[in-house]
């Protein structure tokens, strides 16, 4: 009778265990190889044959296509410099330079990917369309209300994510430290 | 009740084995992969565009807004593929994917170096028949292996201001993907 009863406690704990710990992995999108500058992070080796097993369950189940190495790398950030989440009722202001790439692109998403609606229709900046000062360095205001310069409007969501993408980018991937590639800080900025 | 570290340890053994076969059986299980949501939208082996993301409505989650894109969903079973694209103003990038959504080759306009990037895609079988003087007469196209027999190629073309994006789209539409059945 016991051993019944242990057998059936043992299997069920051991279900529990295993699908909760793909459910976490692949919800929060957990792969090898991460690159971390600052609080952007890349996954280079998602975007050619040497992703790994995380890394495809992780797209398979979310339907997406990553970016392939000889594209370019994307940079996710879920936070500021400082690991506070973001959070569409506060502002965040990036600021600084970005690494050396043809093109670049700063999406703001919801955490499921899709674009966030708000009343100018704006969804990112790619490097073209960017007002910058002298230096080359320019300032992004990601916030709820409208801003002079640059503003990209979070919409209110709760949470959101940004991406930045980086095309054809001449800086060898295994190169890559924050010296190379000089990533924008995001400072937050006060709520609504 | 001394057996209850047993059970938990056979437990946490058992759910280790379950964590790893289930995280690599999703490619296989996945229903809502890339691959899948294109059937839907998209005919074999033509070029197609696909609609702009927008708030509502979007074909992927993380799409870049700034790009056209078009998408050829391939299939070598009938023969190599031959695959052509003008170059856009801005930059111009294709990439290939197999049926599992990993991207095993990419190029973009300036790596091609010329004004139309040309490329023949074909199995590892059908570019180990082809005779190899052609081979070699041929030596200016770029051929590309793919792992699997169908897949995707997704040719993306950037509008650096809204307001490029009709030119961006005008470029693709005249991007070519087309089967080139094996002469027997």
């Amino acid at each position: 009778m016991r051993l019944i009863f242990g057998s059936c406690f043992t299997l069920l704990l051991a279900a529990i265990i295993g699908l909760g710990a793909t459910w976490l992995t692949l919800t929060h999108g957990v792969a090898f190889g991460a690159l971390t500058i600052g609080a952007w992070t890349a996954w280079p080796r998602s975007g050619s044959v040497d992703i790994d097993p995380y890394a495809r369950a992780t797209i398979a189940r979310s339907g997406e296509l990553p970016i392939g190495t000889g594209d370019g790398v994307a940079f996710y950030a879920r936070t500021d410099d400082s690991g506070q989440v973001f959070d569409g009722r506060c502002t965040f202001v990036l600021s600084g330079l970005t690494p050396a790439a043809r093109f670049w692109t700063l999406t703001l998403y919801d955490p499921e990917g899709r674009l966030v609606a708000n009343a100018i229709d704006r969804h990112g900046f790619t490097s073209a369309e960017i007002v910058r000062d002298a230096g080359g360095r320019f300032v992004i205001n990601v916030g709820p209300r409208a801003r002079p310069g640059n503003w990209l409007p979070s919409g209110g969501i709760e949470r959101f994510v940004l991406v930045l993408r980086l095309y054809d980018t001449p800086i060898g991937i295994a190169a890559f430290t924050s010296k190379e590639g000089p990533m924008p800080a995001i400072v937050r900025k006060g709520c609504a | 009740m001394i057996r209850l570290p047993f059970w938990l340890l056979g437990a946490l053994l058992l759910g280790g084995i379950v964590h790893l076969s289930t995280v690599l059986a999703m490619p296989q299980a996945a229903t809502q992969d890339a691959y899948s949501r294109l059937a839907k939208i998209t005919p074999v082996n033509a070029l197609v565009p696909l609609a702009a993301p927008t708030v509502q409505n979007a074909v992927m989650p993380f799409m870049d807004p700034a790009f056209a894109v078009s998408v050829c969903r391939y299939d070598l079973s009938s023969g190599g593929l031959k695959f052509s694209s003008p170059v856009s103003q801005a930059y111009t990038s294709v990439t290939f994917y197999t049926r599992k959504s990993i991207a095993y080759y990419a190029i973009n306009d300036r790596a091609a170096g010329r004004r139309t990037i040309e490329l023949d895609l074909m199995t590892p079988e059908q570019h180990a028949q082809l005779p190899e003087q052609e081979d070699v007469t041929a030596a200016d196209r770029l051929i590309i292996e793919s792992p699997t027999a169908t897949g995707l190629i997704v040719l993306r073309a950037l509008a650096p201001e809204p307001g490029l994006m009709d030119m961006a789209r005008r470029t693709l539409a005249s991007a070519r993907c087309r089967v080139e059945p094996v002469p027997r």
